[in-house]
Protein backbone atom coordinates (compact mmCIF):
# COMPACT_ATOMS: atom_id res chain seq x y z
CA UNK A 1 0.00 0.00 0.00
CA UNK A 2 1.09 3.19 -1.16
CA UNK A 3 0.14 6.39 1.02
CA UNK A 4 1.71 10.02 -0.23
CA UNK A 5 0.84 12.87 1.62
CA UNK A 6 2.16 16.40 3.49
CA UNK A 7 3.91 16.37 6.77
CA UNK A 8 2.68 17.95 9.93
CA UNK A 9 5.24 17.69 12.37
CA UNK A 10 4.33 17.28 16.15
CA UNK A 11 7.59 16.71 18.98
CA UNK A 12 7.96 14.13 21.70
CA UNK A 13 5.72 12.18 24.39
CA UNK A 14 2.41 13.88 22.28
CA UNK A 15 0.01 12.32 24.83
CA UNK A 16 -3.78 10.83 23.76
CA UNK A 17 -4.90 13.83 25.92
CA UNK A 18 -3.05 15.82 23.32
CA UNK A 19 -4.44 14.03 20.67
CA UNK A 20 -8.15 14.40 21.60
CA UNK A 21 -9.29 15.63 24.87
CA UNK A 22 -11.66 13.84 27.31
CA UNK A 23 -14.46 16.36 26.79
CA UNK A 24 -14.78 14.50 23.48
CA UNK A 25 -14.91 11.35 24.84
CA UNK A 26 -18.81 11.29 24.57
CA UNK A 27 -18.50 10.31 20.89
CA UNK A 28 -17.58 7.47 19.05
CA UNK A 29 -17.91 8.53 15.72
CA UNK A 30 -14.46 9.15 14.35
CA UNK A 31 -15.28 11.68 11.46
CA UNK A 32 -16.55 13.84 14.61
CA UNK A 33 -13.96 13.31 16.65
CA UNK A 34 -11.42 14.43 14.33
CA UNK A 35 -13.11 17.96 14.19
CA UNK A 36 -10.88 18.21 17.60
CA UNK A 37 -7.62 16.03 16.59
CA UNK A 38 -4.76 18.18 18.70
CA UNK A 39 -6.98 20.75 19.94
CA UNK A 40 -4.96 20.99 22.66
CA UNK A 41 -1.53 21.97 21.42
CA UNK A 42 -2.24 23.35 17.83
CA UNK A 43 -5.64 24.34 18.03
CA UNK A 44 -5.38 25.01 14.08
CA UNK A 45 -4.22 21.64 13.06
CA UNK A 46 -7.13 20.35 11.74
CA UNK A 47 -8.17 23.30 9.55
CA UNK A 48 -4.36 22.89 8.22
CA UNK A 49 -4.73 19.04 7.43
CA UNK A 50 -5.75 18.25 3.56
CA UNK A 51 -7.11 14.25 3.14
CA UNK A 52 -3.71 11.83 2.94
CA UNK A 53 -1.47 14.08 4.96
CA UNK A 54 1.06 12.52 7.44
CA UNK A 55 2.04 12.99 10.63
CA UNK A 56 5.50 12.86 11.78
CA UNK A 57 6.60 13.44 15.83
CA UNK A 58 9.24 12.16 18.21
CA UNK A 59 9.31 9.22 20.60
CA UNK A 60 6.74 8.05 22.50
CA UNK A 61 4.28 8.95 20.43
CA UNK A 62 0.33 8.16 21.91
CA UNK A 63 1.38 7.96 25.34
CA UNK A 64 -1.22 7.85 27.94
CA UNK A 65 -4.44 6.54 27.74
CA UNK A 66 -6.05 3.74 25.85
CA UNK A 67 -8.56 5.83 24.58
CA UNK A 68 -9.05 4.30 21.32
CA UNK A 69 -10.55 7.73 20.21
CA UNK A 70 -7.16 8.69 19.64
CA UNK A 71 -6.46 6.91 16.35
CA UNK A 72 -9.49 7.46 15.41
CA UNK A 73 -9.37 11.12 15.61
CA UNK A 74 -6.53 11.09 13.51
CA UNK A 75 -8.13 9.05 10.95
CA UNK A 76 -11.12 11.02 11.41
CA UNK A 77 -9.44 14.40 10.49
CA UNK A 78 -7.79 12.83 7.16
CA UNK A 79 -4.53 12.19 8.54
CA UNK A 80 -3.17 8.58 6.14
CA UNK A 81 -0.18 7.46 8.81
CA UNK A 82 1.84 8.52 11.50
CA UNK A 83 5.48 8.07 11.12
CA UNK A 84 7.06 8.70 14.93
CA UNK A 85 10.99 7.69 16.73
CA UNK A 86 8.72 5.47 18.69
CA UNK A 87 5.02 4.66 19.85
CA UNK A 88 3.50 4.00 23.27
CA UNK A 89 2.18 0.63 23.41
CA UNK A 90 -1.46 1.18 23.82
CA UNK A 91 -1.41 3.81 20.80
CA UNK A 92 0.76 1.03 18.94
CA UNK A 93 -1.82 -1.55 19.33
CA UNK A 94 -4.86 0.42 19.02
CA UNK A 95 -3.31 1.51 15.60
CA UNK A 96 -2.93 -2.18 14.34
CA UNK A 97 -6.45 -2.95 15.28
CA UNK A 98 -8.37 0.07 13.62
CA UNK A 99 -6.55 -0.17 10.55
CA UNK A 100 -4.06 3.39 10.99
CA UNK A 101 -0.63 2.73 9.17
CA UNK A 102 2.18 3.90 11.28
CA UNK A 103 5.96 3.53 10.82
CA UNK A 104 9.00 3.40 13.30
CA UNK A 105 11.72 5.97 12.27
CA UNK A 106 14.78 6.73 13.82
CA UNK A 107 15.76 10.19 12.16
CA UNK A 108 12.66 11.61 11.53
CA UNK A 109 14.81 14.91 12.08
CA UNK A 110 15.50 14.88 8.49
CA UNK A 111 11.76 15.18 7.52
CA UNK A 112 10.74 19.22 7.34
CA UNK A 113 7.46 20.34 8.27
CA UNK A 114 5.01 20.52 4.45
CA UNK A 115 7.49 17.88 2.81
CA UNK A 116 5.94 15.55 0.67
CA UNK A 117 6.41 11.65 1.87
CA UNK A 118 5.57 8.70 -0.22
CA UNK A 119 5.57 5.51 2.06
CA UNK A 120 5.04 2.07 0.85
CA UNK A 121 3.87 0.16 3.47
CA UNK A 122 4.45 -2.84 2.77
CA UNK A 123 8.46 -2.74 2.32
CA UNK A 124 8.66 0.09 5.08
CA UNK A 125 10.16 2.50 2.53
CA UNK A 126 9.82 6.37 2.95
CA UNK A 127 10.08 8.58 -0.18
CA UNK A 128 10.87 12.55 0.61
CA UNK A 129 10.02 13.75 -2.56
CA UNK A 130 10.56 17.54 -1.13
CA UNK A 131 14.42 16.46 -0.41
CA UNK A 132 15.03 13.95 -2.66
CA UNK A 133 15.60 11.40 0.03
CA UNK A 134 15.34 7.89 0.89
CA UNK A 135 14.65 6.54 4.05
CA UNK A 136 14.37 2.61 5.14
CA UNK A 137 12.44 1.60 8.05
CA UNK A 138 11.28 -1.76 9.31
CA UNK A 139 8.11 -3.23 7.90
CA UNK A 140 5.85 -4.75 10.50
CA UNK A 141 6.24 -8.26 11.31
CA UNK A 142 4.83 -11.01 10.09
CA UNK A 143 2.04 -11.57 12.71
CA UNK A 144 1.10 -7.82 12.75
CA UNK A 145 1.02 -7.43 8.55
CA UNK A 146 -1.57 -10.31 8.93
CA UNK A 147 -3.95 -8.30 10.80
CA UNK A 148 -3.33 -4.73 9.07
CA UNK A 149 -3.81 -7.35 5.63
CA UNK A 150 -7.12 -8.34 6.82
CA UNK A 151 -8.35 -4.75 7.49
CA UNK A 152 -8.26 -4.67 11.08
CA UNK A 153 -8.31 -7.11 14.42
CA UNK A 154 -12.24 -7.84 13.81
CA UNK A 155 -12.08 -8.92 10.09
CA UNK A 156 -8.98 -10.47 11.16
CA UNK A 157 -10.92 -12.51 13.65
CA UNK A 158 -13.87 -12.65 11.27
CA UNK A 159 -12.16 -14.59 8.99
CA UNK A 160 -10.13 -16.76 11.45
CA UNK A 161 -13.02 -18.04 12.54
CA UNK A 162 -14.76 -18.86 9.21
CA UNK A 163 -11.74 -19.90 8.12
CA UNK B 1 15.05 -22.05 31.23
CA UNK B 2 14.10 -19.51 33.56
CA UNK B 3 11.64 -17.26 33.62
CA UNK B 4 9.80 -14.05 35.43
CA UNK B 5 6.55 -13.66 36.69
CA UNK B 6 5.65 -11.75 33.72
CA UNK B 7 6.80 -14.75 31.50
CA UNK B 8 5.32 -17.84 33.85
CA UNK B 9 1.96 -15.57 33.83
CA UNK B 10 1.68 -15.05 29.81
CA UNK B 11 3.40 -18.50 29.06
CA UNK B 12 0.30 -20.32 31.19
CA UNK B 13 -2.50 -17.95 29.60
CA UNK B 14 -0.71 -19.14 25.99
CA UNK B 15 -0.24 -23.03 26.76
CA UNK B 16 3.05 -22.87 25.71
CA UNK B 17 6.05 -24.58 27.60
CA UNK B 18 8.30 -22.20 26.36
CA UNK B 19 8.39 -17.80 26.10
CA UNK B 20 10.57 -15.22 25.06
CA UNK B 21 10.39 -11.27 24.66
CA UNK B 22 9.84 -10.28 21.43
CA UNK B 23 7.45 -13.15 20.49
CA UNK B 24 4.26 -12.55 19.65
CA UNK B 25 1.03 -15.10 21.21
CA UNK B 26 -2.29 -15.36 21.64
CA UNK B 27 -3.42 -15.87 25.05
CA UNK B 28 -6.68 -16.73 27.33
CA UNK B 29 -7.71 -14.02 29.63
CA UNK B 30 -9.16 -14.29 32.95
CA UNK B 31 -11.22 -10.96 33.07
CA UNK B 32 -11.64 -8.51 30.33
CA UNK B 33 -12.93 -4.64 31.50
CA UNK B 34 -14.76 -1.99 30.21
CA UNK B 35 -15.82 1.38 31.08
CA UNK B 36 -18.11 3.77 30.02
CA UNK B 37 -15.41 5.63 27.98
CA UNK B 38 -14.14 2.49 25.67
CA UNK B 39 -16.67 -0.06 26.03
CA UNK B 40 -19.23 1.41 23.86
CA UNK B 41 -16.58 1.81 20.91
CA UNK B 42 -15.73 -1.94 21.85
CA UNK B 43 -19.47 -2.75 21.90
CA UNK B 44 -20.00 -1.62 18.72
CA UNK B 45 -17.44 -3.24 17.01
CA UNK B 46 -18.88 -6.48 18.17
CA UNK B 47 -22.12 -5.89 16.92
CA UNK B 48 -20.59 -4.77 13.78
CA UNK B 49 -18.86 -7.89 12.90
CA UNK B 50 -21.90 -9.74 13.53
CA UNK B 51 -21.30 -11.28 16.77
CA UNK B 52 -24.13 -11.72 19.12
CA UNK B 53 -23.05 -13.66 22.16
CA UNK B 54 -20.05 -12.89 24.35
CA UNK B 55 -17.14 -15.75 24.66
CA UNK B 56 -18.32 -16.03 28.49
CA UNK B 57 -20.32 -13.72 30.38
CA UNK B 58 -18.37 -14.56 33.84
CA UNK B 59 -15.01 -12.89 32.59
CA UNK B 60 -16.46 -9.66 31.38
CA UNK B 61 -16.62 -6.48 33.92
CA UNK B 62 -18.18 -3.50 32.91
CA UNK B 63 -17.84 -0.06 34.92
CA UNK B 64 -19.52 2.96 33.89
CA UNK B 65 -16.91 5.69 35.90
CA UNK B 66 -15.37 7.95 33.83
CA UNK B 67 -18.29 10.47 33.37
CA UNK B 68 -20.71 8.61 36.02
CA UNK B 69 -22.56 9.21 37.92
CA UNK B 70 -24.15 10.66 34.00
CA UNK B 71 -22.51 14.14 33.99
CA UNK B 72 -24.93 15.35 30.72
CA UNK B 73 -26.76 13.60 28.47
CA UNK B 74 -24.24 11.83 26.01
CA UNK B 75 -22.64 10.38 28.84
CA UNK B 76 -25.93 8.49 29.92
CA UNK B 77 -26.67 7.45 26.64
CA UNK B 78 -22.66 5.94 26.91
CA UNK B 79 -23.56 4.42 30.07
CA UNK B 80 -26.89 2.98 28.91
CA UNK B 81 -25.08 1.48 26.53
CA UNK B 82 -23.31 -0.68 29.06
CA UNK B 83 -26.17 -0.93 30.76
CA UNK B 84 -28.38 -2.33 27.88
CA UNK B 85 -25.53 -4.66 26.68
CA UNK B 86 -24.89 -6.04 30.44
CA UNK B 87 -28.60 -7.06 30.17
CA UNK B 88 -28.67 -8.54 26.95
CA UNK B 89 -25.66 -10.80 27.10
CA UNK B 90 -26.16 -11.63 30.88
CA UNK B 91 -23.24 -10.04 32.49
CA UNK B 92 -23.65 -10.17 35.96
CA UNK B 93 -20.31 -8.13 36.40
CA UNK B 94 -21.78 -4.53 35.37
CA UNK B 95 -22.21 -2.11 38.39
CA UNK B 96 -24.63 0.94 37.98
CA UNK B 97 -23.45 3.70 40.45
CA UNK B 98 -24.41 2.54 44.19
CA UNK B 99 -22.44 -0.43 43.35
CA UNK B 100 -19.80 1.49 41.09
CA UNK B 101 -16.53 2.44 42.00
CA UNK B 102 -13.09 3.46 39.99
CA UNK B 103 -12.85 0.54 38.39
CA UNK B 104 -9.32 -0.42 39.43
CA UNK B 105 -10.27 -0.08 43.10
CA UNK B 106 -13.59 -1.79 42.95
CA UNK B 107 -11.97 -5.11 40.94
CA UNK B 108 -9.52 -5.68 43.29
CA UNK B 109 -12.05 -5.08 46.16
CA UNK B 110 -14.73 -7.23 44.85
CA UNK B 111 -11.44 -10.04 44.49
CA UNK B 112 -12.54 -10.17 40.42
CA UNK B 113 -9.43 -9.99 39.96
CA UNK B 114 -6.43 -12.16 41.69
CA UNK B 115 -2.80 -13.28 41.59
CA UNK B 116 -2.10 -15.19 38.44
CA UNK B 117 -4.34 -13.93 36.43
CA UNK B 118 -3.99 -12.67 32.85
CA UNK B 119 -6.08 -9.52 33.26
CA UNK B 120 -7.37 -6.99 29.89
CA UNK B 121 -8.98 -3.94 30.07
CA UNK B 122 -9.92 -1.03 27.85
CA UNK B 123 -8.32 1.49 30.18
CA UNK B 124 -5.00 2.47 29.92
CA UNK B 125 -4.78 1.82 34.11
CA UNK B 126 -5.39 -1.79 33.89
CA UNK B 127 -1.68 -2.07 34.79
CA UNK B 128 -3.29 -1.49 38.49
CA UNK B 129 -4.21 -5.19 39.11
CA UNK B 130 0.04 -5.87 38.96
CA UNK B 131 0.51 -5.08 42.41
CA UNK B 132 -1.22 -8.54 43.08
CA UNK B 133 1.02 -10.70 41.09
CA UNK B 134 -1.04 -10.59 37.74
CA UNK B 135 -0.24 -9.86 34.75
CA UNK B 136 -2.61 -6.78 33.71
CA UNK B 137 -2.58 -4.53 30.87
CA UNK B 138 -4.26 -2.00 29.12
CA UNK B 139 -5.72 -2.34 25.80
CA UNK B 140 -7.70 -0.43 22.83
CA UNK B 141 -11.55 -0.97 22.30
CA UNK B 142 -11.00 -3.42 19.53
CA UNK B 143 -8.97 -5.35 22.08
CA UNK B 144 -12.50 -5.72 24.50
CA UNK B 145 -14.31 -6.37 21.61
CA UNK B 146 -12.06 -9.04 20.04
CA UNK B 147 -11.96 -10.82 23.66
CA UNK B 148 -15.68 -10.82 23.95
CA UNK B 149 -15.70 -12.81 20.96
CA UNK B 150 -13.29 -15.44 22.18
CA UNK B 151 -11.62 -14.66 25.22
CA UNK B 152 -8.45 -13.88 23.67
CA UNK B 153 -5.75 -11.37 23.19
CA UNK B 154 -2.56 -10.63 20.97
CA UNK B 155 -0.12 -9.71 22.79
CA UNK B 156 3.93 -9.13 22.15
CA UNK B 157 5.70 -10.61 25.33
CA UNK B 158 7.62 -7.60 26.84
CA UNK B 159 11.16 -7.85 28.31
CA UNK B 160 11.05 -7.18 31.59
CA UNK B 161 12.94 -5.08 34.31
CA UNK B 162 13.68 -5.14 37.71
CA UNK B 163 13.01 -2.08 40.10
CA UNK B 164 14.92 -2.98 43.57
CA UNK B 165 14.35 -0.38 46.43
CA UNK B 166 16.13 -0.58 49.62
CA UNK B 167 16.31 1.09 52.63
CA UNK B 168 13.83 3.01 54.86
CA UNK B 169 10.80 4.65 53.53
CA UNK B 170 10.28 8.17 54.60
CA UNK B 171 7.54 8.96 57.35
CA UNK B 172 5.71 10.79 54.51
CA UNK B 173 6.43 9.21 51.50
CA UNK B 174 4.21 5.84 50.51
CA UNK B 175 4.12 4.00 46.95
CA UNK B 176 3.08 7.15 45.13
CA UNK B 177 6.51 8.72 46.12
CA UNK B 178 8.40 5.62 45.05
CA UNK B 179 6.66 5.60 41.58
CA UNK B 180 6.93 9.58 40.80
CA UNK B 181 10.28 9.02 41.85
CA UNK B 182 11.18 5.73 39.76
CA UNK B 183 9.36 7.90 36.35
CA UNK B 184 11.10 11.07 37.31
CA UNK B 185 14.14 8.69 36.91
CA UNK B 186 13.60 6.37 33.86
CA UNK B 187 11.31 9.28 32.42
CA UNK B 188 7.27 8.92 30.40
CA UNK B 189 8.97 6.27 28.15
CA UNK B 190 11.91 4.45 30.42
CA UNK B 191 10.14 1.79 30.37
CA UNK B 192 8.68 1.83 27.01
CA UNK B 193 6.74 -2.01 26.31
CA UNK B 194 8.45 -3.34 29.03
CA UNK B 195 6.83 -5.18 32.75
CA UNK B 196 8.34 -3.03 35.14
CA UNK B 197 8.70 -5.70 38.45
CA UNK B 198 8.94 -3.76 41.62
CA UNK B 199 11.25 -5.28 44.53
CA UNK B 200 13.15 -5.39 47.58
CA UNK B 201 12.62 -5.06 51.71
CA UNK B 202 10.90 -1.94 51.10
CA UNK B 203 8.45 -3.02 48.81
CA UNK B 204 7.87 -6.14 51.13
CA UNK B 205 6.83 -3.77 53.87
CA UNK B 206 4.06 -2.22 51.49
CA UNK B 207 0.81 -2.39 52.19
CA UNK B 208 -1.72 -3.22 49.02
CA UNK B 209 -2.98 0.20 48.74
CA UNK B 210 0.25 1.75 48.38
CA UNK B 211 1.74 -1.28 46.11
CA UNK B 212 -1.38 -0.57 44.06
CA UNK B 213 -0.49 3.09 43.55
CA UNK B 214 2.62 2.32 42.42
CA UNK B 215 1.53 -0.82 39.62
CA UNK B 216 -0.94 2.06 39.10
CA UNK B 217 1.29 4.44 37.41
CA UNK B 218 3.80 1.69 35.70
CA UNK B 219 2.31 3.41 32.45
CA UNK B 220 3.17 6.49 33.18
CA UNK B 221 6.44 5.18 32.41
CA UNK B 222 5.35 3.08 29.67
CA UNK B 223 5.06 0.07 30.93
CA UNK B 224 2.70 -2.96 29.45
CA UNK B 225 2.73 -4.14 33.19
CA UNK B 226 4.05 -3.64 36.76
CA UNK B 227 3.98 -6.42 38.99
CA UNK B 228 5.03 -7.18 42.38
CA UNK B 229 5.48 -10.87 43.48
CA UNK B 230 3.36 -12.13 45.76
CA UNK B 231 3.91 -12.91 49.26
CA UNK B 232 1.62 -12.59 52.94
CA UNK B 233 0.23 -9.65 52.39
CA UNK B 234 -1.05 -10.57 48.88
CA UNK B 235 -2.33 -14.16 50.47
CA UNK B 236 -4.02 -11.95 53.39
CA UNK B 237 -5.33 -9.66 51.10
CA UNK B 238 -6.89 -12.12 48.97
CA UNK B 239 -8.09 -14.70 50.95
CA UNK B 240 -11.33 -14.34 51.60
CA UNK B 241 -12.09 -14.43 47.81
CA UNK B 242 -13.67 -17.58 46.02
CA UNK B 243 -12.38 -17.87 42.89
CA UNK B 244 -8.63 -19.80 43.17
CA UNK B 245 -5.34 -17.83 42.98
CA UNK B 246 -2.29 -18.91 41.55
CA UNK B 247 0.94 -17.55 43.37
CA UNK B 248 4.01 -16.93 40.61
CA UNK B 249 7.52 -16.02 41.84
CA UNK B 250 10.31 -15.08 39.63
CA UNK B 251 13.42 -17.49 38.93
CA UNK B 252 16.58 -16.58 40.83
CA UNK B 253 17.98 -16.38 37.65
CA UNK B 254 15.69 -14.94 35.28
CA UNK B 255 16.13 -12.76 32.47
CA UNK B 256 15.80 -8.69 33.24
CA UNK B 257 16.99 -6.54 30.78
CA UNK B 258 17.80 -3.95 33.20
CA UNK B 259 17.96 -4.02 36.34
CA UNK B 260 17.89 -0.57 39.07
CA UNK B 261 18.57 -0.36 42.82
CA UNK B 262 17.51 2.65 44.65
CA UNK B 263 18.13 3.62 48.53
CA UNK B 264 14.87 5.06 48.85
CA UNK B 265 16.01 6.55 53.02
CA UNK B 266 16.84 9.68 51.37
CA UNK B 267 13.57 9.94 49.20
CA UNK B 268 11.47 12.53 50.07
CA UNK B 269 7.74 13.14 48.93
CA UNK B 270 7.47 13.81 45.63
CA UNK B 271 5.98 16.08 43.49
CA UNK B 272 5.42 15.77 39.55
CA UNK B 273 5.36 19.08 38.28
CA UNK B 274 2.93 20.33 34.87
CA UNK B 275 3.21 18.91 32.53
CA UNK B 276 4.77 15.54 32.65
CA UNK B 277 4.21 12.45 35.20
CA UNK B 278 8.07 12.61 34.47
CA UNK B 279 8.76 15.97 35.35
CA UNK B 280 9.74 15.13 39.31
CA UNK B 281 10.51 17.36 42.38
CA UNK B 282 11.47 16.71 45.65
CA UNK B 283 8.25 18.28 47.93
CA UNK B 284 11.07 20.92 49.55
CA UNK B 285 12.22 22.10 46.60
CA UNK B 286 8.87 23.78 45.32
CA UNK B 287 8.40 26.50 47.45
CA UNK B 288 5.93 29.06 46.21
CA UNK B 289 3.60 27.23 44.02
CA UNK B 290 -0.28 28.84 45.10
CA UNK B 291 -3.23 26.40 44.94
CA UNK B 292 -6.67 27.02 43.64
CA UNK B 293 -7.87 23.17 44.06
CA UNK B 294 -6.48 20.31 45.66
CA UNK B 295 -7.66 16.60 44.64
CA UNK B 296 -7.60 13.61 46.59
CA UNK B 297 -9.05 10.66 45.04
CA UNK B 298 -8.58 8.54 41.84
CA UNK B 299 -7.35 4.77 40.79
CA UNK B 300 -3.62 6.14 41.50
CA UNK B 301 -4.69 7.32 45.88
CA UNK B 302 -8.49 6.88 46.56
CA UNK B 303 -8.56 4.33 48.88
CA UNK B 304 -9.43 3.91 52.45
CA UNK B 305 -5.43 4.39 53.89
CA UNK B 306 -5.40 7.27 51.11
CA UNK B 307 -8.04 9.03 52.66
CA UNK B 308 -7.09 8.12 55.98
CA UNK B 309 -3.94 9.87 55.89
CA UNK B 310 -5.63 12.49 53.98
CA UNK B 311 -7.87 12.79 57.36
CA UNK B 312 -5.05 12.56 59.91
CA UNK B 313 -3.70 15.64 58.88
CA UNK B 314 -6.92 17.72 57.90
CA UNK B 315 -8.42 17.11 61.07
CA UNK B 316 -9.42 19.85 63.39
CA UNK B 317 -7.98 22.39 60.71
CA UNK B 318 -9.41 24.44 57.89
CA UNK B 319 -8.13 24.62 53.97
CA UNK B 320 -6.75 27.88 52.78
CA UNK B 321 -10.42 30.30 52.58
CA UNK B 322 -10.93 30.41 48.62
CA UNK B 323 -9.44 27.16 48.14
CA UNK B 324 -11.30 24.15 46.63
CA UNK B 325 -10.76 21.00 48.48
CA UNK B 326 -12.14 18.03 46.19
CA UNK B 327 -12.26 14.46 48.25
CA UNK B 328 -13.16 11.80 46.44
CA UNK B 329 -13.55 7.88 47.84
CA UNK B 330 -12.93 5.41 45.15
CA UNK B 331 -15.69 2.68 45.85
CA UNK B 332 -18.69 2.56 47.89
CA UNK B 333 -16.91 0.31 50.22
CA UNK B 334 -14.34 2.67 50.79
CA UNK B 335 -17.11 5.82 50.68
CA UNK B 336 -19.19 3.74 54.24
CA UNK B 337 -15.94 3.12 55.90
CA UNK B 338 -14.85 7.28 55.43
CA UNK B 339 -18.26 8.02 56.75
CA UNK B 340 -18.32 5.32 59.57
CA UNK B 341 -14.38 6.28 60.81
CA UNK B 342 -15.59 9.72 60.99
CA UNK B 343 -13.25 10.92 57.76
CA UNK B 344 -15.99 12.14 55.84
CA UNK B 345 -17.14 14.40 58.08
CA UNK B 346 -13.35 16.00 58.69
CA UNK B 347 -12.87 16.43 55.10
CA UNK B 348 -16.55 18.64 55.05
CA UNK B 349 -15.48 20.60 58.55
CA UNK B 350 -12.10 21.26 57.50
CA UNK B 351 -13.90 23.32 54.39
CA UNK B 352 -13.64 20.59 51.49
CA UNK B 353 -16.35 18.30 49.75
CA UNK B 354 -17.06 14.56 49.59
CA UNK B 355 -17.73 13.30 46.48
CA UNK B 356 -19.74 9.82 44.95
CA UNK B 357 -17.11 7.64 43.25
CA UNK B 358 -16.09 8.62 40.24
CA UNK B 359 -12.97 9.55 37.79
CA UNK B 360 -14.02 12.74 37.65
CA UNK B 361 -12.08 15.89 37.43
CA UNK B 362 -8.79 13.14 36.93
CA UNK B 363 -9.75 13.44 33.06
CA UNK B 364 -11.10 16.38 33.16
CA UNK B 365 -14.46 14.93 33.43
CA UNK B 366 -16.67 16.80 35.99
CA UNK B 367 -16.89 17.11 39.79
CA UNK B 368 -14.02 19.71 39.61
CA UNK B 369 -12.28 21.01 36.03
CA UNK B 370 -10.33 23.94 36.17
CA UNK B 371 -10.14 27.32 34.55
CA UNK B 372 -7.83 29.24 32.79
CA UNK B 373 -5.08 29.79 34.63
CA UNK B 374 -6.11 27.92 37.95
CA UNK B 375 -3.27 25.46 39.78
CA UNK B 376 -4.17 22.24 41.48
CA UNK B 377 -2.40 19.62 43.30
CA UNK B 378 -3.86 16.31 42.84
CA UNK B 379 -2.95 12.51 44.19
CA UNK B 380 -4.28 11.88 40.19
CA UNK B 381 -1.51 10.01 37.88
CA UNK B 382 -1.25 12.37 35.12
CA UNK B 383 -0.69 16.23 34.57
CA UNK B 384 -0.64 16.45 30.80
CA UNK B 385 -1.26 20.05 29.02
CA UNK B 386 -5.57 20.41 30.01
CA UNK B 387 -5.64 17.16 32.08
CA UNK B 388 -7.86 18.46 34.28
CA UNK B 389 -9.42 21.01 32.42
CA UNK B 390 -8.41 24.30 30.17
CA UNK B 391 -5.57 23.90 28.62
CA UNK B 392 -3.92 26.79 30.58
CA UNK B 393 -4.50 25.74 33.63
CA UNK B 394 -1.95 23.46 35.89
CA UNK B 395 -1.94 20.41 37.70
CA UNK B 396 0.47 19.00 40.04
CA UNK B 397 0.75 15.10 41.47
CA UNK B 398 1.55 14.22 44.70
CA UNK B 399 0.57 11.71 47.51
CA UNK B 400 -2.13 12.32 49.84
CA UNK B 401 -0.16 13.63 53.02
CA UNK B 402 1.09 16.48 51.01
CA UNK B 403 -2.08 16.91 49.02
CA UNK B 404 -3.94 17.70 52.29
CA UNK B 405 -1.44 19.42 54.20
CA UNK B 406 -0.79 21.51 50.87
CA UNK B 407 -4.49 23.01 51.26
CA UNK B 408 -4.20 24.24 54.98
CA UNK B 409 -1.81 26.00 53.46
CA UNK B 410 -2.97 27.20 50.00
CA UNK B 411 0.64 26.51 48.35
CA UNK B 412 2.69 23.15 48.03
CA UNK B 413 4.19 21.88 51.19
CA UNK B 414 6.22 19.53 53.19
CA UNK B 415 3.16 17.89 55.49
CA UNK B 416 6.37 18.68 58.30
CA UNK B 417 6.02 22.27 57.48
CA UNK B 418 2.59 22.67 58.99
Amino acid sequence: MIIKGKVHKFGDDINTDDIIAAKYLVSTDAVELGRHCMETISPDFVSKVSPGDIIVAGKNFGCGSSREHAPLAIKGCGVSAVVAKSFAAIFFRNAINIGLPFLEMGKIEQINEGDSLEIDLDSGIIKNLSQNQIYKTQAFPKFLQEIVGEGGLMSWIKSKRSG
Amino acid sequence: MAYTISEKILMAHAGKKDISPGEFIEANVDVALGNDITAPIAIAEFKKAGFTKVFNKNKIVLVPDHFAPAKDLKSANQCKILANFAKEQGIKNYFEIGCMGIEHALLPELGLVLPGDLVIGADSHTCTYGALGCYSTGVGSTDLARAFVDGKIWLKVPASVKFIYTGKLNKWAGGKDLILFTIGKIGVDGALYKSMEFAGPVIKKLGMDDRFSMSNMAIEAGARAGLIEPDEITKKYVAGFKRKSRFYKSDPDANYEKIYEWDTTKIEPQVACPHLPSNVKGVSELSDVKLDQVVIGSCTNGRISDLRIAAKILKGKKIKAGLKLIVIPATQKIYLEAVREGLAEIFVRAGGVFSTPTCGPCLGGHVGILTEGEVALATTNRNFIGRMGSPKSFVYLSNPAVAAASAIRGKIIHPEAL
